[in-house]
């Protein structure tokens, strides 16, 4: 009985969290909303310490707080999110580390495909960016599970780096347009007897990051101002926004400040857009 | 009745060191200069071991070249190339009480923004921005060579800047072109040596030989590596390298299976300098963006903004801007 009046209560604050939400969500749409936002995820290690929490329990806290995230960015008509789930560079941590990480990230891909999933819920197509080679095969099994079923999503898409660098990212580019320039210019090399040309749009259109737009605002938590080679080459002309808070700490109020962060700056964000 | 601008102050002259002391000095910061038989990315990963604020970096072997020291806040530090008394006595570093010395930033990067809005702010017009963004540009310069920073890159001048009103960019270009002309001794003087970066050819022509000249002539000085970023896109970097890559692939000296990261890096127009990855970028005027300004590079730069404008970022602001990157822990991705 007790339980259930607590669920009730529960679902009461959450539908007025929800109403309040659209209302503010509203008074943020009379001007440009942001259509892609990207975080980085920084500070669950750090959570765990200073909430005393076993090892590993911080990144568990650090889903949950990117699952309201995702929705207060999906309520907002944020068409495109991407996260930094794991940097190659995190291979050197802890086998021990790595390996619960790659545990949680396994459970919560399978977590992605379920019915009630947040995804399902948005229309969300979920994009697995990065040197996927490089995770084990239960992972990769379950990213490809995850990216099949929700390929017919067409309302948002979230882009989730795992096994991502940007320099990665940018070499296999590179080397994706060389072996396209060497197919395609085999015969003409003799005659022209010039190289290939290779312009931005070629390498663009070998990133990874090709299944989206440049994002408008980067968040990086914990109050670390740095990319950490994270969309480097996205990110030239983004707002960068990082608030002190740790990742697990981020609420709304963060994600409303960024936006109206955004929409102070966009003038001048449009006017650089135009000149490039 | 329009504003009369006040008379611009003329710059002090900076310290001249006797020379004995400037070889001391300008020993460690280079390693064009110290000679090493060390790769670019050994070097890089000394550097983050050095710059690793709580960490206990361990000693590493590196050769006949290495010594390692107690820094003042007890951490064992490996110092590739320096003799092992010069963080002991202090060199000829003089830095203010709130810096460390085994903190200090080799490689600094600057996008010296809000010279216009400075000069809008007090009715002046736009040149008078311009000059007192110069003057805040040689006051860096002085402050990076007597705080000891080896590097420093500037963003003087962006591809995307072409878009502005044409007397602007000619008054730009104007004043670059005075810059040059009577600095150039001053550099030499200094033992600054000029680098640039971006593409030239689009410059005036008389810019683009005057820029040649100063590269030749500072080319063999070491106190201070300043490197120009003039008509210059972190985009148009990785796709010139790119290119390059792709012509050694055309000629069978590359296969693309081969390509990786130090290919990239090698072919990047920031090859010029040892240290090709800032350790600290700082962009005044409070915009907090990058402006594709150095992409590539900055993978693991620590990132520093501020409102203060361009013409009045000084000393103090220099300083603050110092602090806190000493205080910032450096990961890369890795464990604490």
């Amino acid at each position: 009985m007790a339980k259930q009046s607590s669920n009730r209560a529960t679902q009461v604050i959450e539908a007025v969290g929800s109403f309040l939400r659209r209302c503010i969500g509203s008074i943020l749409s009379a001007g440009p909303i942001p259509k892609h936002i990207a975080f980085i995820m920084d500070g669950n290690r750090r959570y765990a310490k200073k909430q005393n929490l076993e090892e590993g329990a911080g990144h568990r806290f650090g889903y949950s707080t990117l699952m309201n995230m995702l929705k207060y960015c999906y309520e907002l008509d944020v068409k495109y999110v991407t996260i930094y789930a794991f940097s190659i560079e995190n291979f050197k941590r802890r086998p021990e580390e790595v390996q619960s990480t790659m545990q949680l990230i396994q459970e919560k891909i399978e977590g992605l495909i379920e019915k009630e999933s947040i995804v399902n819920r948005y229309g969300v197509r979920v994009h697995f960016i990065g040197n996927l080679k490089l995770l084990s095969k239960p992972v990769q099994l379950a990213a490809e599970r995850a990216m099949n079923a929700t390929w017919h999503n067409s309302k948002a898409v979230l882009s989730i780096c795992i096994a991502y660098t940007s320099t990665d990212e940018i070499v296999n580019a590179v080397e994706e347009s060389c072996k396209e320039k060497q197919k395609g210019n085999e015969k003409l090399l003799d005659e022209i007897g010039e190289g290939p040309l290779i312009d931005v749009a070629d390498v663009e259109k070998h990133m990874y990051m090709a299944v989206a737009p440049d994002p408008d605002i980067i968040i990086r938590t914990s109050g670390e101002t740095r990319l950490s080679n994270f969309l480097l080459w996205q990110s030239a002309r983004s707002l960068l926004y990082s608030p002190g808070v740790l990742w697990p700490e981020i609420g709304f109020w963060h994600l409303v400040r960024a936006v109206l962060d955004f929409q102070k700056n966009y003038a001048y964000t449009e006017k650089k857009s135009k000149e490039s | 009745m329009k504003n009369i601008p006040p008379i611009l102050e003329t710059p002090k002259p900076l310290h001249f060191p006797d020379l004995a002391a400037m070889a001391a000095f300008s020993l460690p910061l280079h390693s064009s200069f110290t000679p090493s038989p060390f790769k670019p990315q050994l070097f890089r990963h000394l550097q983050r071991l050095k710059l690793a604020p709580h960490a206990r970096p361990p000693v590493l072997s590196c050769g006949s070249n290495a010594a390692a020291v107690t820094g003042p806040t007890g951490n064992e530090v490996v110092v590739n190339g320096i003799p092992p008394d010069y963080y002991a006595d202090g060199g000829s570093v003089q830095l203010p009480p709130s810096l460390q010395r085994e903190l200090m930033p080799n490689h600094v990067a600057v996008i010296m923004d809000g010279n216009r809005r400075w000069a809008g702010s007090r009715n002046f017009p736009i040149v008078f921005g311009y000059e007192a963004g110069f003057r805040a540009f040689k006051r860096l310069i002085e402050l990076a060579c007597n705080w000891g920073i080896g590097t420093l890159t500037v963003f003087a001048f962006s591809s995307e800047n072409w878009c502005r009103p044409k007397a602007e960019t000619d008054l730009l270009m104007g004043l670059f072109e005075r810059i040059l002309r009577f600095e150039l001794e001053h550099f030499m003087r200094e033992n600054i040596r000029i680098s640039l970066i971006g593409d030239a050819t689009k410059l005036p022509k008389q810019l683009q030989s005057l820029l040649v000249d100063a590269v030749e002539a500072t080319q063999n000085n070491s106190r201070l590596h300043l490197i120009v970023a003039a008509n210059y896109s972190g985009r148009s970097d990785v796709v010139q390298a790119c290119r390059k890559i792709a012509f050694k692939v055309k000629d069978g000296l590359i296969d693309p299976n081969d390509i990786n990261e130090y290919l990239v890096e090698r072919e990047l127009e920031t090859s010029c300098t040892d240290f090709p990855h800032p350790d600290l970028l700082i962009r005044t005027s409070g915009e907090l963006r990058m402006s594709n300004f150095l992409l590539w590079q900055l993978a693991y730069t620590e990132l520093y903004f501020t409102n203060a404008l361009w013409p009045d970022f000084g000393e103090s602001e220099f300083l603050e801007a110092l602090c806190s990157f000493q205080q910032r822990q450096r990961r890369y991705g890795g464990n604490l």
